[in-house]
């Protein structure tokens, strides 16, 4: 926090400022990247020191395991599939300015969907064929969740938080319901779908355990990101976003567009979904609900919707996810500190990214 | 019809009001906030903070007033950082409304668990204050007029905050500050101070909340045990467009749905919770789409206010 404060404009003086022109591009990445990091890492070490565990252990392990250890690079890339079609999802709605909240329902039904067509498709079509239906089957089903808050918002202008929040709660039981009394499987005592077998899932990486779920997140990313800035689609709903009445004004159809936007955010949502059964779970148990969209919505915001800061920071969550579940078995810290380190780095990030606005406006004037 | 006896009438609007009163007093709050321009996205952590610091001031000092009073300031605790990051730096509303739940999930359960490590211990009873005459109407009168104090706290509270902003200089100055705030600062108002308010009273309203839901609701505190409550506290309030009377209809229909489960059991039927669970959200939405109404947000919601920036 200190080296940060310090080197805010308005604490030097006039050589200072000079000197910082000089030095620009590279505090530009020390302020907005390494400090925010840097600065967490002291904080939890200050709270881990608190519960009497070594900081230098706890980092060592999350280090090793999402960093170093085969398995554990594996497990993370695995983790990242679902995680960037989500982000993916969030970048396209929250770009033309719809808030699109309800991405959990929508993950949760893809998945469930996915997970009841999968066993009973796995026979009867070629292997190729089933995981491409499953995947459009995750997609449609997120999609189709979003169908009542697009015209809601396109048609009615009724607010969208509201709406797909409401979704997200019924989505959630809804999911319940079809995993406990209809997609059940009879052979097993707790009430999940008929598990995928493992050949049958989306083919792994060379010789790895890591999902090809991992390339769809990646292709999701890049090709939201350059369909947002580079093509006049993408131009048409950032119009949209940046001022729906000025779209209006320039003959867009504003309503049609609400609602595409709306099938694509939930369908990559529900895509979300499809590639976490069949890439890594095959099965969804009762009750099962990650929820991982409320984390990534920051990151998102943190990226400022670019598709490869977003890649970045997705990997980053990742790492830390999966390395501290292991240092949380082994140390004997709760894995709740992880929320506590997250919540820290997004705050840090965010006065970060205050700073360096600041400076730069300072320097504009 | 035997399904509607006293008994399951009483434990219908009983459970109501007990799963409907922290709703409330979180909407309340939520209403407050946004008629100001926040959009408080930090509400289910500010009301977890004060679930966490209320049961733990009443199990320690065995008193239920001053475990209320802890909750309050539980949540006002985490406001503050809200305020602070948001209102005074003007950071992003959402990104830091989500950290500050997260980081509030995170360090109850944490603490929680150094604290008791898997034991939940039991609170007794709370007292209540049973209103004469009125506590003997028969279903009303014990669902509703033999309650916690708090309970009568968040009813006043509703008419409280509908004066506040129909009749007071600083209701007008909330709704300003939401709609637009350089209007109000050059009247002389200072927005940030409106809005630092208005956030702190959030907190302290949705900690109260939370320190009803353990100390009341459960007697027990859970590690992530207001389970969505605070955003469905943030739909209420949307919903209820700036009426605190809105906010109070929600809560009840919200409330009667989470207890209707409770109550079923308690007439013999039963029916699965996911089902039940559906119910608050699915009418809410069968309204939106019959009525299909404009919500009517402030305009400045979400948004920071910097002076002298356009």
């Amino acid at each position: 926090m200190t080296s940060e404060t310090a080197i805010a404009p308005e604490s030097g003086g006039k050589e200072r400022k000079v000197r910082l022109n000089m030095h620009d591009d590279r505090l530009h990445f020390l302020i907005i990247t390494i400090g925010p990091v840097l600065a967490t890492l002291v904080i939890a070490s200050l709270i881990l020191l608190a519960m009497g565990v070594s900081p230098l252990d706890y980092y060592g392990y999350i280090f090793q395991r999402g960093v170093m250890s085969p398995s554990g690079v594996q497990a993370t890339l695995t983790r990242m599939g679902p995680l960037l079609l989500i982000a993916a999802s969030l970048i396209v709605c929250f770009r033309a300015g719809i808030w699109n909240l309800g991405g959990d329902a929508q993950f949760i039904l893809g998945a469930v969907f996915v997970a009841a067509a999968g066993p009973e498709l796995v026979d009867a079509l070629p292997a190729w064929l089933m995981l491409l239906l499953c995947l459009a089957i995750g997609a449609a089903a997120g999609a189709v969740w979003s169908l009542v808050p697009a015209f809601l918002r396109a048609y009615q202008g009724i607010n969208e938080i509201i709406t797909t929040m409401m979704m997200t709660f019924l989505g959630g039981s809804l999911a319940n319901v079809l995993v406990k009394l209809v997609f059940l499987d009879p052979e097993t005592t707790v009430p999940q779908t008929r598990t995928l077998a493992v050949p049958d899932r989306l083919p792994r990486l060379f010789d790895t355990t890591v999902s090809s779920g991992v390339l769809l997140g990646l292709a999701a990313v890049l090709i939201v990101h350059f369909t947002m800035n580079r093509t006049a689609f993408g131009l048409r709903l950032r119009i949209v976003g940046a001022n729906a009445k000025a779209a209006v004004h320039a003959g867009l159809p504003v309503a049609t567009l609400t609602v595409i936007v709306f099938s694509i955010s939930a369908g990559l949502a529900g895509l979300a979904g499809a590639v976490s059964v069949l890439g890594q779970n095959g099965n969804v148990r009762a009750d099962w609900n990650p929820a991982y969209t409320l984390t990534i919505v920051p990151l998102v915001f943190l990226a400022r919707f670019n598709g490869f800061a977003t890649i970045a920071f997705v990997f980053l969550f990742s790492v830390l996810s999966i390395g501290s579940e292991s240092a949380a078995r082994r140390l004997g810290v709760p894995n709740y500190f992880t929320l506590v380190t997250m919540a820290t780095l997004l705050i840090l990030m965010a006065v970060a990214e205050m700073i360096d606005q600041r400076r730069s406006k300072g320097k504009a004037v | 019809m035997a399904l509607f006896t006293e008994a399951f009438l009483t434990a219908l609007l009983a459970g109501a009001i007990s799963a409907g009163i922290p709703l409330l007093l979180v909407g309340l709050g939520e209403q407050m906030s946004e008629k100001s321009g926040v959009l408080n996205i930090g509400i289910e952590g500010m009301m977890l903070a004060g679930a966490y610091t209320g049961f733990l001031i009443a199990w320690k000092t065995e008193s239920m007033g001053l475990g209320f009073i802890a909750g309050a300031g539980g949540g006002m605790f985490v406001a503050l950082f809200m305020a602070v990051l948001c209102v005074r730096m003007g950071l992003n509303q959402i990104v830091i409304g989500i950290s500050l739940t997260l980081g509030a999930e995170g360090a109850t359960a944490i603490l929680h668990h150094f604290q008791f490590s898997r034991t939940y211990p039991r609170l007794p009873a709370t007292l209540k204050w049973d209103i004469p005459v009125l506590h003997d109407i028969p279903v009303i009168g014990p669902a509703l007029f033999g309650r916690e104090p708090v309970v009568y706290f968040a009813l006043i509270l509703v008419a409280v905050f509908a004066y506040l902003y129909r009749r007071t200089h600083f209701g007008l100055a909330l709704q300003a500050a939401g709609d637009k705030p350089a209007a109000l600062d050059s009247s002389g108002v200072d927005v940030l101070k409106v809005r630092t308010v208005a956030v702190l009273t959030t907190g302290a309203l949705a900690g109260l909340g939370g320190a009803f839901m353990a100390i009341v609701g459960a007697g027990i505190f859970v590690p992530f045990m207001t389970h969505g409550n605070g955003f469905i506290g943030i739909v209420l309030a949307m919903l209820a467009r700036g009426r605190p009377l809105w906010v109070l209809g929600g809560a009840t229909l919200f409330g009667a749905c989470l207890s209707l489960t409770t109550a079923l059991q308690v007439a013999g039927i039963d029916i699965p919770t996911d089902v039940i669970q559906m119910l608050p959200f699915a009418a809410v939405m069968a309204v939106l789409i019959v009525l299909g109404s404009k919500a009517n947000l402030p305009v400045s919601l979400g948004t920071a206010y910097a002076r002298g920036e356009r």
